[in-house]
């Protein structure tokens, strides 16, 4: 699927957090160039991972202009506090609607998904919920 | 590991002139309806104004507002719709009519995500809807929203001044901004709670009395705004210039 640039999207708005995040740690660190970024990337929000990468290469300048981006999607998995079943995303049912709800605030999941074993909404997200920086690698 | 979207939340806010946090750490004393008819009258003066309903798990704002058919949209982030002039935000736009049972660290991100994705532009002021209680969204607030000025509600009740002084002795504490104290559902003239404000080292904004008329006019926007209740609110905004300009 090709990209269609004039459509707005939400991965640009974590694009833009991550360029901001990483500058702040290349500012700390005292990194003079950055030449790796390790992003995991929870499934849970769905980010369109080429948008995104496409959303960081027009936004790197600077310490950034020859970093690489390594994104690595983790599985959601959930578990239930009330019967202490786990499951992934893949054992949900959700309606593609509501996915794009959970891909702008993953927590709605909430509101729209039960455990499949005893039916609570009481179920916390122990993996995979958003994406985070693992790690950033570069030049001192 | 680094949580890239508190990196962005400075950004974010970083066009608006004042973050108005009406709190009480009490339910039930109008911190809602206060925030949204704030908004309303900021907006009314001609200061450009946003709201955002931070009450995740019982957001009523829209209520107030009368908002329908109304969605976000997108642009590299989210735009908050406008309504009645005001820039809106709640989660209401992604639950609808659903509970949304959340634990405290569910409240601490998605108050992170639509802080870090929304694009509320330029605002003189942005007013934030607590829920009640004083725990995390509160801490939430005080952590990641740096210029927060905190405007605190209480009725002439004991019961609730008595939370309410909680949250103020603790704001002081933390040396945080709290504009002063609003006295919402006056029924009887008393100086109880402006004394016991006073004693705190606090500013008494003024009394709004109880107003019967006003949960017919919720929704209608031109109705609440010929209410007592706004009339007595824009008094207070009058009274107290330096605060709210």
């Amino acid at each position: 699927m090709g990209l269609n640039l004039n459509f707005p999207m939400h991965e640009w708005a974590l694009a833009e957090a991550i360029i901001s995040a990483v500058s702040k740690i290349a500012e700390k660190e005292n990194l003079r160039e950055i030449s790796e970024v390790d992003l995991k990337l929870g499934e849970l929000q769905q980010i369109d991972v080429n948008i995104l990468k496409f959303a960081l290469s027009q936004m790197k300048e600077g310490k950034l202009s020859n970093a690489k981006f390594k994104i690595k999607t983790v599985k959601a998995k959930f578990k239930c506090r009330v019967c202490n079943h786990t499951w992934t995303l893949r054992d949900m049912k959700i309606a593609e609607e509501t996915r794009e709800l959970i891909h702008f605030v993953p927590e709605v999941a909430h509101a729209y998904a039960r455990c499949p074993k005893c039916g609570s909404p009481d179920f916390d997200i122990i993996e995979g919920r958003n994406l985070w920086i693992a790690s950033v690698k570069g030049v001192k | 590991m680094h949580d890239p979207r508190i990196s962005i939340i400075e950004e974010r806010l970083r066009d608006i002139n004042k973050v108005v946090v009406v709190a009480s750490g009490k339910g039930g004393v109008g911190k809602s309806l206060i925030a949204s008819m704030l908004a309303l009258a900021l907006s009314k003066k001609g200061f450009k104004t946003g709201l955002f309903d931070i009450d995740f798990t019982s957001p009523t704002t829209h209520i107030v507002l009368g908002v329908s058919n109304l969605q976000p949209k997108e642009d590299k982030g989210i735009i908050p719709p406008e309504i009645h002039g005001i820039k809106y935000m709640s989660l209401v736009f992604y639950i609808a009519e659903k509970a949304a049972p959340l634990r405290g660290s569910d409240l601490s991100n998605v108050l992170i995500e639509l802080l870090a994705v929304t694009r509320w532009g330029k605002l003189d002021f942005l007013i934030i809807d607590m829920p009640p209680g004083i725990s995390d969204l509160l801490l939430d607030v005080l952590k990641y929203v740096d210029e927060a000025c905190f405007l605190v509600v209480t009725t002439p009740s004991k019961m609730a001044f008595e939370t309410v002084r909680r949250l103020l002795t603790l704001l002081n504490d933390l040396e945080a901004n709290v504009l002063g104290v609003i006295e919402n559902m006056r029924i009887r003239e008393s100086s109880y709670i402006e004394d016991e404000v006073k004693l705190l080292g606090k500013r008494f904004l003024g009394a709004i009395h109880f107003d019967e008329e006003i949960e017919d006019a919720l929704g209608d926007v031109n109705t609440l705004l010929k209410t007592k209740f706004m009339k007595e609110l824009e008094e207070i905004i009058e009274k107290n210039q330096g605060i709210f300009h």
